[in-house]
């Protein structure tokens, strides 16, 4: 049931039953969860509007009531920002979203994406007193659907609060990236007071937030508007500037005369399997045809100038959040059917649920406990088949998780003529071929000191993605925010 | 084509390219080659072939007009050194990007010698700029209309036979570049080529350049463009170069009249 009006109604007469009451927890838990006004499966898949259209005010207040404002609030621990969540919460429940949002921005900045975003139910929501009362994750508080509803609030009513930058220190600051650790770096550097010039390679600003996540999860107009509040705060903005390449990483301190650089540069060089026919006409990587439909546009066939591969039955490799965009994408694009592979079950899937059941309704079909063998092509070496080997789960490896083991003689071949291949990113090797002295792991991420973001190069720092391989949204902000700490503090002491 | 792009202009070496876009809400990436830069001007020279749809939008461009968006320097720069011989071969509009390659080489101290071809005496370019620059220049044209009636691989063979070159360049369509590869691999002489993929980004995010180099995917973007024509899987690259190629023809085939038409009335 997820029509918005029917929805809305049936939280506004629950909530009139409770009005000036004073609530027991076990009134409070009995509250129905809300569940969230969403489009219908059969008209979204024609569109790429947003899917989840965000709680109604009685729905917001009625599920804000479900918190037991637990005295201990393991939630807060569960938050990789550590938000104060019973107190926004309790804001919420009183209809004073102003004073909740409040709370909400004095640990995280983007509120509006990363309660759209967040994989909640392995996060706050997963520690939840009230989840765990009803032994189900998915009975915990809505700790991010009432995030995002304090979020839109603010946005829709256009009064959005900048904070104030602080005097001028005369210091200037280059961010590179301008996904979510750079955007967040950005601003709290230009708080301070300092010049910040924030450097993104490509044409558009958001990183992963634009290129990556589409439009019917996280609409376009949101990050514009938190990178038009960075640019209203002061915050220079270059695209078109691959750091290394246009510029040297040391070439900005020591000749443009920047006392410190934030690298944000994200992840990069999607993976491939290594298998027979990778590389046929129509085997792709989930980033090739993400950026080519939603910062290239190319689901618009009537304006845009990019191309994108129209299928009829698709191969989605992997199982992971980009492994689901891609698939729901393909959907949206007109693919009769469309396969998500994947070696293990459900359960290891690293997607969040929401979007696993989303793809579900969309008719996604999930192959599990199945992995790709090799690729076939027909005689003009287009992709014709997929053949795929079923697995079964076996031991618990080191980490606990039971590895899959190769049935012999599974083998089938299921007709396909695009394979989208998901199975993660190694990291860009640009900032480090480029740039002498910047040390990075055995993978290629850059080794930062955990405690202030530095990296081995002087007055360098470093978060995000870039740092942390891929992470999300929410700990690539967090990092961006204690490494602007840090240059804070560090600038302040020469300041003096 | 000369356009203002100060930054790139000063950090730009010889093999590396620029993308552009003409529109940041549609518009399409475009790599290009940078021919020639002026750093103290700071602008650039790119040469191209109008094929598509962006291209022949650039074409029609007039001077004082702007180009919505411009990245670079992208790719890694020409390996250059003094290697003794040098060869140059550039085929079609691939004469464009081996030019600063050549300028370097020469400049380098090394030998050179360049042979450029094209289909027919319309499409020879930059012969003046070349010859200034070589010690010889063989100039073939498939028609014959200008220089030798020949494939640019014929003299690149002789002089593989005679001239002995410690390295050969070769830059051009990729069939061209395949045979060239395939002309010098006998000798055992070290062949570079440039490749021109499929790109989207160019700074190693979406995996669209990938090619098969000695086995390995290879990232024409970051790990390129340049690379040991040995070793380059050229059929599978022509394979992927036509991934959008149906579409293509078809926003070709409207645009072109639209073109014409523009262009008519300009006139
Ligand atoms: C399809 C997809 C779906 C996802 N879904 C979720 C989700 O639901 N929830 C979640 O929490 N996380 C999700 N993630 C992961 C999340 O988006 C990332 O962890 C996060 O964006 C990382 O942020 P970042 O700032 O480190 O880098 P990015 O967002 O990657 O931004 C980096 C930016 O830097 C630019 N850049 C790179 N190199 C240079 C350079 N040399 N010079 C200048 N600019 C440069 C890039 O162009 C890019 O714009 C998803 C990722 C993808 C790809
Ligand atoms: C590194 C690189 C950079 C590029 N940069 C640019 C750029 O800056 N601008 C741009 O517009 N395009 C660029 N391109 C695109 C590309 O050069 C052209 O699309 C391509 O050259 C087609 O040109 P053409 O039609 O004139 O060639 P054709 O006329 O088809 O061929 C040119 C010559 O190649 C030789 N040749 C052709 N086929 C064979 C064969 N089977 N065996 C032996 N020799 C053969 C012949 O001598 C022929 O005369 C670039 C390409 C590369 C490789
Ligand atoms: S930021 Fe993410 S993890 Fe933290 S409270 Fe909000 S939704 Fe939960
Ligand atoms: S754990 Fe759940 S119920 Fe307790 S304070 Fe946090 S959100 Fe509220
Ligand atoms: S063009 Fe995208 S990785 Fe090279």
């Amino acid at each position: 049931m997820h029509d918005r009006s029917t929805l809305d109604a049936q939280a506004k007469t629950y909530l009139a039953s409770l009005e000036g009451k004073e609530l027991k927890n076990k009134e409070r838990a009995a509250i129905p969860s809300q569940d969230m006004p969403s489009q219908d499966a059969g008209k979204r898949i024609r569109n790429m509007e947003e899917v989840a259209q965000g709680y109604t005010e009685a729905q917001a207040r009625l599920e804000s009531m479900r918190c037991l404002q637990c005295r201990t609030a393991p939630c807060i621990k569960g938050c990789p920002v550590a938000i104060d969540i019973p107190r926004f919460i309790k804001h919420a429940e009183n209809g004073d979203f102003a004073a909740s949002l409040a709370v909400i921005k004095e640990s995280s900045l983007l509120p509006a994406i990363c309660g759209r975003v967040c994989p909640q139910e392995t996060q706050c929501q997963e520690t939840c007193t009230l989840g765990k009362m009803h032994k189900d994750v998915s009975k915990a508080v809505s700790i991010g659907r009432i995030e995002r509803y304090v979020a839109d609030l603010e946005m829709e009513r256009g009064e959005a609060v900048m904070p104030e930058a602080a005097p001028s220190t005369g210091k200037k600051v280059a961010v590179v990236g301008s996904g979510p650790a750079g955007i967040t770096a950005a601003a709290d550097l230009r708080k301070a007071g300092h010049e910040v010039t924030l450097l993104e390679a490509f044409h558009k600003p958001g990183g992963v937030l634009v290129y990556g996540i589409p439009e019917f999860r996280l609409p376009k107009a949101i990050v514009e508007q938190e990178i038009n509040n960075l640019k209203k705060m002061g915050v220079a903005l270059k695209t078109n500037f691959l750091v290394g390449r246009t510029r040297k990483l040391r070439d900005l301190i020591e000749e443009d005369g920047y006392d410190a650089v934030f690298i944000g540069s994200g992840a990069g060089l999607p993976k491939f399997m290594h298998i027979e026919g990778e590389n046929l006409v129509g085997v792709l990587s989930a980033n090739e045809y993400l950026t080519r439909s939603n910062l290239m546009k190319a689901y618009d066939e009537e304006n845009a100038d990019t191309p994108i591969i129209r299928s009829k039955v698709v191969a989605v490799l992997g199982g992971g959040n980009v492994a689901m965009d891609a698939a729901r994408t393909a959907v949206r694009l007109g693919a009769a059917k469309v396969y998500i592979v994947y070696r293990r079950t459900e359960k290891e899937m690293p997607a969040r649920v929401e979007e696993v059941a989303h793809a579900k309704e969309e008719g996604v079909e999930f192959l599990l406990l199945q992995s790709p063998k090799r690729i076939l092509g027909d005689e003009k070496q287009h992709v014709r088949a997929m053949e795929v080997l079923s697995y079964r789960l076996g031991e618990p490896d080191d980490s606990g998780r039971r590895r899959p083991v190769v049935i012999e003689g599974s083998e089938r071949e299921i007709p396909v003529d695009t394979v989208i291949v998901s199975i993660g990113n190694d990291s860009n090797p640009l900032l480090e071929k480029t740039t002498d002295g910047l040390l990075v792991n055995k993978w290629g991420n850059i080794i930062i000191n955990e405690e202030d973001c530095s990296t081995s190069i002087d007055r360098v720092y470093a978060g995000g993605d870039i740092v942390l391989g891929a992470a999300t949204v929410i700990l690539a902000m967090g990092q961006g925010r204690k490494a602007a700490e840090s240059i804070n503090a560090r600038l302040a002491r020469e300041h003096d | 084509m000369t356009i203002e792009a100060p930054l790139i202009a000063k950090e730009r070496r010889p093999g590396q390219f620029v993308i552009l876009q003409l529109d940041t809400d549609y518009g399409e990436r475009v790599p290009l080659t940078i021919a020639d830069a002026d750093a103290e001007k700071g602008t650039i020279t790119l040469i191209f072939q109008t094929v598509g749809n962006s291209t022949h939008r650039m074409a029609v461009k007039e001077p004082g007009e702007s180009i919505e968006n411009v990245l670079g320097p992208l790719g890694q720069p020409t390996h250059i050194e003094k290697f003794g011989r040098v060869l140059c071969v550039g085929g079609g509009i691939g004469t464009a990007p081996l030019h600063p390659i050549a300028q370097g080489m020469a400049r380098a101290g090394n030998e050179l010698k360049i042979i450029i071809g094209a289909r027919n005496k319309e499409l020879v370019i930059l012969e003046q700029e070349m010859g200034a620059l070589a010690d010889e220049l063989i100039v073939c044209t498939d028609d014959g209309s200008r220089g030798r009636k020949a494939l640019v691989t014929e003299p690149l063979k002789e002089l593989c036979e005679s001239w002995k070159p410690d390295l050969v360049v070769a830059v051009g369509p990729p069939i061209m570049m395949k045979f060239c590869a395939e002309t010098t691999r006998p000798f055992g002489i070290k062949t570079m080529v440039s490749l021109n993929t499929i790109m989207v980004d160019g700074t190693g995010m979406c995996g669209g350049c990938r090619v098969t180099v000695g086995g390995e995917t290879k990232f024409v973007c970051v790990d390129g463009p340049e690379f040991d024509g040995h070793l380059v899987d050229f059929d599978n690259m022509m394979l992927r170069l036509g991934t959008y190629r149906a579409r293509e023809e078809d926003d070709h085939h409207t645009c072109h009249l639209d073109l014409q038409l523009e262009e008519e009335h300009n006139a």
